[in-house]
């Protein structure tokens, strides 16, 4: 950056040419791909959790942090205007991203859990009544749970499980007997961040939809692999962190249907959500604003443009289509480790692939993986329904991304076969 | 296996994780308690057989747990078997010394359990090898409460009312 003066503009997105999917460039892409864990390069397998960064997300991020120093929404002088500005076209970004009919339908958050506490929170405490029923599955990370058994408390309102079958795919028998007269909402993962089950949520929301009940979608796991439409979905919400589409942590987006945003009553109170303040009475800002209480991660959501200009970029169907022939190259690879059982067998499949090593706990995977640079997660993947299902304490997920290549998932592959001699 | 990895997973500690030694519970135990690492899922349980003079008559545990967890109760149970009272709370102490390399330990009164100084340098497996100690300690407590890897030692487990 040359001038400190002029505030320079970042080049938020190297365009990569729409042809072939080219892995070794999109890796370079990432400058925390390119080092050494332990002495080994880094094999990063646990973008589940969180992705690896953009170089152009740290650029515009720098550049946010250096030279838009302000406040949003606040100031009459120049920086915070230019802030605000920048504040104001990644929620139109992000707007175009999810196709919503409007940018006040974007409420950014701290991260998927805080949109999901914001809704349970807000519609908890308007629209469930005593002996209400709640929607959700057994598939669901605790952060699609908890959320909800709270709201049901409070509300003396029941909580619904949609029950589980063996392949880690949803029983839509069950589901479609579950929704009732008294269904206020159904609040569904589109994907399972335990085992990667894409889960059919466009039959599932019209389903629910059908019988008066609003829907939350979890899209935490899903936005990372392929594009997300909320019109054409129909949902009422759907919410997704930045911090796992190779954005920043700490934060988040809500997306919530216009008139759902505009009948339910704030999260937080404070700054920025409201209109005028007395102590007699206050009375509350306009759309998003009403929902974004405080200060929020200004640098961060100004930062989350850049991954999302990336990605559609790139575009969904070559990382797709990419992602496809990974995966299906590592289910292949890894099914033929001696002693791996894979949990979760679903049809449609997306990012994570779960599995067990016969004699080896899964922590012990993950200590000797991570001393030949392979990230792993291994535990309960705040999915503790989901080991409870199949009887287990945890498991090892190995989860990927478009930068990841066939010859990780083939050391992957040689590491868990040396493992397992080891325990034996 | 590279020599940091074969600090960690000594031989002894492979092959307590293959046959772990007084595995399973004691018939009826004086004392008994439960484990859990939140963290992980592990559990462990131990039960205990004490003589009126506080000496461990008997040990036993079970559950589930990664290699360091089975290793480190299985080895436990070894070395407090007829032991009295104070002896367990020195290996106890100097026990946790070693794995978080405070304080001076004497490798040679630890006997076996001198294995587990290489998981010093793993700090974020240092709460497998002491799930199976702080379980014995809820035991020999009487503690009601599950002994949990992310608590002070002693405080009762909270339960979320809505769980």
């Amino acid at each position: 950056m040359s001038s400190a003066t002029a505030g320079p503009q970042p080049t938020l997105v190297r365009r990569p040419a729409r042809a072939a999917f080219d892995v070794t460039a999109r890796r370079a892409d990432f400058a925390g791909l390119d080092q050494q864990v332990h002495g080994k390069p880094l094999i990063y397998l646990d973008s589940a959790a969180t992705s690896q960064r953009l170089r152009a997300v740290v650029e515009a991020y720098a550049h946010a942090a250096t030279y838009l120093g302000a406040n949003v929404h606040r100031g009459v002088h120049t920086l915070s205007g230019r802030a605000t500005e920048a504040f104001e076209k990644s929620r139109r970004a992000v707007q175009q991203f999810l196709n919503a009919r409007s940018s006040k339908e974007i409420v950014f958050t701290r991260g998927t859990t805080e949109a999901i506490n914001l809704v349970a929170h807000s519609f908890g405490r308007s629209q469930l009544q005593p002996g209400d029923e709640v929607v959700i599955s057994h598939s669901e990370h605790h952060a699609n749970i908890v959320p909800w058994q709270m709201a049901c408390a409070a509300a003396k309102a029941h909580l619904r499980v949609v029950p589980m079958l063996h392949s880690g795919e949803l029983d839509l028998q069950a589901y479609a007997e579950l929704l009732g007269p008294r269904t206020r909402m159904v609040a569904l993962s589109h994907v399972s961040n335990a085992l990667g089950t894409v889960n059919p949520i466009a039959t599932m929301i019209a389903q629910a939809r059908a019988c008066g009940s609003a829907v939350l979608i979890d899209g935490a796991q899903a936005v990372p692999h392929m594009a997300v439409d909320v019109q054409a979905l129909d949902c009422d919400f759907y919410a997704f962190s930045a911090h796992k589409l190779f954005g920043p942590t700490g934060v988040g987006v809500l997306y919530g249907r216009q008139s759902w945003l505009e009948a339910l009553p704030p999260y937080q109170g404070g700054g920025d959500m409201i209109a005028t303040v007395t102590f007699e009475k206050t009375t509350y800002n306009d759309l998003p604003h009403k929902f974004e209480a405080g200060t929020p991660d200004i640098c961060g959501i100004i930062a989350l443009r850049a991954a999302l200009a990336y990605v559609q970029a790139v575009g969904y169907p070559a990382l797709a289509a990419y992602e496809d022939a990974l995966m299906a190259h590592a289910l292949k690879t890894l099914g033929q480790v001696p002693g791996l059982t894979l949990i979760g067998t679903p049809q449609q499949r997306a990012g994570v692939i779960s599995f067990v090593l016969d004699g080896v706990h899964p922590h012990d995977i993950g200590t000797v993986l991570d001393r030949q640079g392979i990230a792993i997660r291994t535990g309960h993947h705040c999915a503790q329904p989901v080991m409870a299902f199949y009887q287990l304490a945890a498991t090892a997920r190995a989860s990927f991304a478009f930068y990841n290549t066939t010859a990780e998932v083939d050391a992957l592959a040689e590491a868990l076969t040396a493992v397992r001699r080891m325990f034996s | 296996m590279d020599n940091d990895l074969a600090d960690l997973y000594q031989e002894l500690i492979l092959d307590h994780n293959r046959r772990p030694r007084n595995f399973g519970e004691v018939a009826s135990p004086t004392h008994a308690a439960n484990g859990v690492n939140p963290l992980c899922g592990d559990t462990c349980k131990v039960t205990l057989q004490v003589r009126d003079d506080g000496a461990l008559e008997k040990i036993c545990f079970c559950g589930e747990g990664c290699a360091i967890s089975r290793a480190s109760a299985s080895l436990m149970t070894d070395a407090l078997a007829g032991k009295g009272r104070a002896d367990v709370e020195r290996l106890f102490t100097d026990f946790i010394a070693l794995l978080t390399g405070e304080g001076d330990v004497d490798h040679e009164k630890m006997g076996k359990l001198a294995a587990f100084g290489g998981v010093r340098e793993y700090p974020m497996r240092v709460k497998c090898a002491t799930l199976a100690w702080h379980t014995l300690q809820a035991a020999l407590k009487r503690q009601q409460a599950p002994a949990c890897t992310e608590e002070d030692e002693g405080t009762a487990r909270r339960e979320a009312p809505y769980v």
